[in-house]
């Protein structure tokens, strides 16, 4: 039977170090199965947080050879294992102890956004009517399953810690929906500009790299949000054309 | 806005847990774009063999001052100082386009300033002001050029008719194709963008009962998604039709007809 070499992250609040565990695998296995094994077979005490095993939770996000991934859907036969897959917490988070991390930043940021507010009901009972080509464009960003991969690439966070300053590329997909939900009345650029920190963004689109629902991040809801705000603070002529255009937006 | 309580951790320039080649994109982008630069430059400051026959290098054209027979303002002013060429005064448009594209930015933020060098690899500089203040906040400009760009597509598209007639008479050489596929490829490279896509849709919310904006949307959406695909074929293609026109002006290369 094969074996294979991890090297995990252990330690409590940002200290500790990596430690190597060989172990069995198997057809099938994924990163997540692996750290299982080990726990169960030798060290009882090693922190990881999961839930689904299945892609849908978002919990078992780490760092796998470097580069944020869901533990659950990372096959073993996708990753080189001559050498020791190493295996850290998100580094754009406090730490908390082995492969944990705090990610309650991420709950606080988006109590800040503007919620979903319906324009008056479409019929006298109260409904609303939809086309699916408008739904569409927003389904993408309801995948989400706030799993933050994105968030722990994004530099702005992970390089920069603006997190006072900058919402981050999962926070931009949540309001990019609702601000091109055809039904919502809310405004949110004047957020976006000033404390969501649009601008900090530069389109380097490891967000999108990153993301395991294959959200378009950057191009679709990103690039457009940017837009929006430009229309309405950086183009002086646009904004003439519209004043005297028969249709607004 | 919402504060982390424990301080983070941060990377030293180049520090990664990648086991990659991470560095291989932004070196290839780095060598990509600088060689465009120094071959763009020096084909800038030439001033001549830009035209062969029917045909017109992209990167002189429109031609406002020069050749009296060609040229939209005739020959050139007495005034302007002998170092200033056709291209100079004209290539500030499409480069002012490039520079500003969303896909360019992202690409030469990597390889050029190393903001980040590549997905989850440690940072040269500590400080960061993004898009969002002086001087970057200026790549907001990228419409207007958006604009200049798509004037320039309807201007090289008549030089590659242009190319087609030879001496009053219909036919077609390899310099056609060349400047005929240089026209598709900047088209599906301009009719791609960002700011393009904004406009004809992304404006909206609402783009069902506007059939013909719902089309114009999904064209310009279908070409976005290869946009990285297309800013560099084009950028490769007009390089390279400088060149040809350039080569068959200098008598290096002969121009076949095909017919
Ligand atoms: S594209 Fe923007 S949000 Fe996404 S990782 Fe890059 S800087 Fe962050
Ligand atoms: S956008 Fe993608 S990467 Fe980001 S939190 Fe949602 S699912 Fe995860
Ligand atoms: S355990 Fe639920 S996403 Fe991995
Ligand atoms: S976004 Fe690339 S050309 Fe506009």
């Amino acid at each position: 039977m094969a074996t294979a070499t991890f090297r995990i992250w252990r330690g409590e609040k940002g200290g500790g170090e990596f430690r190597d565990y060989s172990t069995e695998i198997t057809d099938g296995m994924v990163v997540l199965d692996a750290v299982h094994q080990i726990q169960a077979e030798q060290t009882g005490d090693l922190s990881v947080r999961w839930n689904c095993k299945a892609g849908k939770c978002g919990s078992c996000s780490a760092e796998i050879n470097g580069m944020p991934k869901l533990m659950c859907m990372t096959r073993l036969n996708s990753l080189p294992l001559q050498q020791p897959v190493t295996i850290e917490p998100m580094k754009t988070f406090p730490h908390i102890r082995d492969l944990v991390t705090d990610v309650s930043w991420n709950f606080r940021v988006k109590e800040r956004i503007a919620k979903f507010k319906p324009r008056r009901p479409d019929a006298p009972d109260g409904t609303w009517r939809t086309a699916q080509v408008d739904a569409d464009r927003v389904q993408e960003f309801r995948k989400c399953i706030e799993c933050f991969l994105c968030q722990d690439v994004c530099h702005v966070l992970r390089d920069h810690h603006m997190h006072e300053e900058f919402i981050g590329p999962r926070f931009l997909v949540y309001t990019a929906a609702l601000e091109m939900q055809p039904l919502d009345e809310g405004d949110r650029l004047q957020d976006l500009k000033s404390q969501f920190g649009i601008g900090l963004c530069n389109i380097t689109k490891c967000c999108t790299k990153v993301c395991p629902e294959n959200i378009t991040i950057t191009d679709n809801a990103i690039i457009p949000l940017k837009e929006r705000v430009v229309d309405r603070y950086y183009d002086p002529l646009g904004k003439l054309f519209r004043m005297f255009s028969p249709r607004g937006t | 806005m919402a504060q982390v309580d424990v301080p983070l951790v941060r990377s030293r320039f180049g520090e990664t847990s990648r086991a990659d080649h991470w560095w291989v994109q932004p070196v290839a982008v780095f060598l990509g774009l600088s060689a465009f630069i120094v071959y763009s430059t020096w084909a800038a400051l030439q001033g001549q063999h830009y035209r062969f026959g029917a045909y017109l290098s992209p990167m002189y054209s429109p031609e406002l001052f020069g050749d009296p027979l060609h040229a939209w303002f005739g020959a050139k002013a007495s005034w302007m100082p002998a170092w200033v060429t056709g291209a100079m005064l004209i290539l500030w448009a499409p480069g002012g386009f490039r520079v500003t594209c969303y896909y360019y930015r992202g690409a030469y933020y990597k390889a050029f300033w190393a903001d980040p060098p590549s997905c989850t690899v440690g940072e040269p500089r500590k400080t960061y002001l993004g898009e969002r203040s002086f001087p970057l906040i200026i790549q907001n400009i990228h419409r207007y050029f958006m604009y200049l760009a798509l004037a320039i597509l309807v201007i090289l598209a008549r030089d590659a008719w242009d190319a087609l007639w030879f001496d009053g008479h219909f036919g077609i050489g390899v310099g056609t194709l060349v400047l005929v596929t240089n026209v598709v490829l900047l088209s599906c490279y301009t009719f791609g963008c960002h700011s393009l896509r904004h406009l004809v849709g992304g404006i909206r919310d609402r783009i069902s009962g506007a059939p013909v904006r719902k089309q114009a949307y999904d064209c310009v959406s279908c070409l976005n998604r290869r946009h990285m695909l297309f800013a560099w074929c084009s950028l490769f293609w007009v390089a390279f039709s400088d060149l040809y026109v350039r080569m068959c002006s200098m008598g290096v290369w002969s121009d076949w007809r095909i017919f």
